[in-house]
């Protein structure tokens, strides 16, 4: 038994399933990562004083020049797929795993910095939702590392078999990649510079 | 009759054996990816937390109608820290609360609602091989089941089971024992479960219909469970930040929910302060009144289904009928904080919460309206899964006219929190979406199984349910209308007012166990048709929709030829027709 369009567009809707189901995911995924933005501007709002450069503005810059680096590396990857180079994609498939992983070493010193200065999620509403906020995006960050892996290494074989079902799934986790990283866009300005 | 039944009985060997292979019993029945499996999983744990979540709530009532008194025979059961010499203590009373209203609305209905008819009946109705991505329908489940193995774990860790309420309130909740953190993780597990479950609903309808069927020939069942999807995917994520957020505020020392200079036992809390317990509030209800419309559209669903067939008409205002549902789905996502009418917003935010929660019984009103209407001049069969359908008309429509005083600020002020607000939410809930889910257990059986259930105990099973029923829950209205507080271990014997109320709880307590009591014609009918029901061919209720061409029980796949849709889904009683009923799948007629 074969399910309809799993690789194939659907003639009237112009999309294969995972194509509308990445999309799908990704706007509940805005209403969550919502939830916690509104939180923090009730936190906010409602708190006497708010701090202001507790954390590094340079770290937080740099990370947001990788993570915008890996939207672009990501983007190419799915790009030599489609013209047929899948060694060149799929090395930039793990270049982008690597500037993923810079990231989250990055985010090791930062977080390992306030937690040595006794600034840990239990101090203030501001580090509290700090923490949440970058954690859940670092947890974010790790899953599609997971899934990059997986396009990397064990899931390759697909592309022997059906490289269009391959390309596909490079553009799937490349879309979910820059929510990923337009969260990060978002979070930068609000919890560093504002 | 038998004959057909042989010959497809024939038919349908013959062309699976070239088509799927073998499987194991592990792949077939319980790792399974066909949709058919995975919705009778759903439905099956479904209606066992159902049947748990209803043992948790006769305890209660007992309490209550007898309070102090020790359990009988099962009172040794529960041990000294619940219940000492068979009496049941305050804090087991509140866990049972809690657990009772989470199980019922997360673990039971949802699951059986959406996971199991959603899953069982939309590929069918829309006739698709599968749910879009069957892998994921499998992991939905088992996530689901995790979640609900957490819950019940709950109730064996040190001081038990959350006992917040199920709508777990800050800051108490935040300093509750450690059940409330395994009701934290195990409302994550269902929240994902759920997740998972509304991408693949979405993508399944808009991707996977037959050819032929366009939008407006769904069945009406299919668009409510469209509309469901977009409930769960959209309202369900705060939720879950809501979930973490207690989480941190719990595990990590946060204080999201706990404002500065909180007390508790005469000592201040040693926490950083500066939180806000209302945002949970906020957070919680953004769901949970989505959550409402959750419970309540599937059983719209399956209610029009069976009317449409029962009363051979096609449905009156079928047009009518899907946009209100559309509407509804939309503004059910700016009523939330009538459920904040108490909190102190502030009477600007009252009153637009006012107008919203008015205008979204519009559309309810359209859509019982026409399923009303659909009755007219009809000539009715009156079949178990039709009593139930029936039944659930004027239910859904006693607890919806009783909503209205709450969804009114002022009136709001005296209801709040009494029995009566109790009430009103289990006529939406209990005699309305559980016995639409009863209905439609009665009617897709069939398909399901290739066999129906009895009818004589389907009858006892409608009849005694539905007088202990509104036994159990119109006395509320009683109570709440005198002022008696909800949420009460002994029913607030200390208040004054409460005097002449509390005789009703006896009554409450014997129409409750009597309904325990005929559920069990149901259990008996769900288990022996299973083996000795009549047996049944294609399209036993000679119904017009897509799910009625596949054989009974479809195979792996489900059609035997690819299904083309030619008409509108209720094309009942044509003039000029051989028959009463024109399917969707057969061809016109030169």
């Amino acid at each position: 038994m074969e399910i309809p369009y799993t690789v194939e567009q659907r003639p009237d809707t112009g999309l294969a399933n995972g194509k509308l189901g990445i999309w799908l995911f990704l706007a509940s995924e805005v209403m969550l990562f919502g939830a916690l933005f509104s939180t923090y501007i009730l936190l906010r709002v409602g708190a006497i004083e708010w701090p202001h450069g507790e954390l590094s503005v340079k770290l937080g810059a740099i990370n947001t020049v990788i993570l915008i680096c890996s939207s672009v590396t990501m983007v190419v990857a799915w790009a030599k797929l489609k013209l047929n180079d899948f060694a060149k994609g799929r090395l930039y498939v793990i270049v982008t795993v690597v500037l993923a992983a810079v990231f989250l070493v990055n985010k090791y010193f930062e977080y390992a910095e306030h937690f040595a200065k006794g600034e840990g999620p239990w101090h203030s509403t501001f580090f509290a939702i700090y923490f949440t906020l970058t954690g859940l995006h670092g947890l974010h960050i790790v899953g599609g590392i997971v899934v990059m892996l997986y396009l990397a290494g064990p899931g390759a074989g697909l592309w022997k078999r059906n490289p269009e079902q391959y390309t596909n799934r490079v553009e799937y986790t490349g879309l979910y990649w820059h929510f990923v990283d337009l969260v990060w866009i978002f979070l930068f300005p609000v919890l560093y510079l504002l | 009759m038998e004959k057909t039944v042989t010959g497809t009985a024939h038919g349908h060997g013959h062309t699976h054996e070239h088509t799927h292979e073998e499987l194991g019993f592990w792949r077939k029945y319980v790792f399974s990816l066909d949709h058919k499996v995975i919705g009778v999983q759903y439905a099956i744990t479904g209606l066992l937390f159902l049947l748990f979540g209803f043992c948790l709530m006769m305890l209660m009532r007992f309490q209550l109608a007898y309070p102090g008194h020790p359990i009988p025979v099962i009172g040794n059961w529960f041990g000294a820290d619940k219940a000492p010499g068979g009496i049941m203590l305050p804090e087991f009373y509140n866990q049972l609360g809690a657990m009772h209203g989470t199980i019922m609305v997360f673990m039971g209905v949802v699951p059986l609602a959406v996971g199991g008819f959603g899953n069982f009946v939309t590929p069918l109705q829309i006739g698709a091989p599968d749910m879009a991505f069957p892998k994921l329908n499998m992991m939905s489940y088992w996530v689901y089941f995790l979640g609900g193995v957490t819950m019940l774990a709950s109730f064996f860790v040190p001081a038990g089971a959350a006992q917040s309420g199920w709508t777990s309130y800050p800051p108490l909740s935040d300093i509750a024992t450690m059940g409330q953190t395994m009701w934290l993780f195990g409302m994550v597990f269902l929240i994902t479960s759920s997740l998972l479950g509304s991408i693949n609903f979405i993508v399944t309808i808009v991707q996977l219909r037959a050819k032929g069927l366009s939008y407006m020939r769904l069945p009406f069942f299919v668009w409510a469970q469209l509309v469901t999807s977009f409930l769960l995917l959209l309202a369900f994520p705060p939720l879950e930040a809501a979930g973490v957020l207690q989480l941190m505020d719990r595990l990590a020392g946060t204080s999201f929910f706990l404002p500065s200079g909180l007390m508790v036992s005469q000592k201040p809390l040693t926490v950083a302060g500066g939180g806000n317990p209302l945002l949970w509030q906020h957070l919680f209800w953004f769901l949970a009144h989505p959550e409402v419309y959750v419970l309540i559209l599937p059983a719209m669903g399956i209610v029009s289904e069976i009317i449409a067939n029962n009363t051979r008409k096609p449905l009156w205002g079928y047009r009518a009928l899907i946009y209100a549902i559309i509407f509804l789905g939309f503004m059910s996502f700016i009523v939330w904080a009538h459920h904040m009418f108490m909190t102190g917003m502030g009477t600007t935010i009252s009153a637009f919460f006012q107008v919203t929660t008015m205008i979204i019984s519009i559309p309810s009103v359209v859509i019982l309206t026409a399923l009303l209407l659909s009755l007219w001049g009809a000539s009715i069969r009156f079949t178990t899964p039709m009593l139930f359908a029936l039944a659930f008309l004027p239910m859904f429509g006693i607890g919806g006219l009783t909503g209205l005083p709450l969804g009114l600020a002022p009136s709001d002020i005296h209801l709040h929190d009494t029995y009566y607000v109790i009430g009103h939410f289990h006529y939406v809930v209990a005699p309305g979406t559980i016995f639409a889910l009863f209905a439609g257990l009665y009617y897709w059986f069939p398909k399901a199984t290739g066999r129906k259930m009895n009818e004589l105990l389907g009858k006892i099973h409608f009849w005694g349910s539905f007088i202990c029923i509104n036994c159990v829950f119109m006395p509320m209205f009683i109570q709440g209308l005198g002022g008696m507080n909800r949420r009460m271990y002994d029913g607030g014997m200390q208040y004054a007012h409460n005097a002449g109320l509390l005789k009703w709880n006896l009554m409450i307590g014997f129409a409750a166990w009597g309904l325990g009591l005929f559920q069990i014609p149901f259990i008996i009918n769900f288990f022996a048709s299973i083996k000795w029901g009549a047996l049944v061919d294609r399209n036993p209720w000679e119904a017009t929709t897509l799910e009625w061409s596949a054989p009974s029980p479809p195979g792996h796949g489900n059609f035997l030829t690819e299904p083309i849709v030619y008409r509108g889904a209720y094309e009942y009683s044509v003039p000029g027709a051989a028959k009463d009923f024109t399917p969707q799948f057969e061809p016109e007629h030169a």
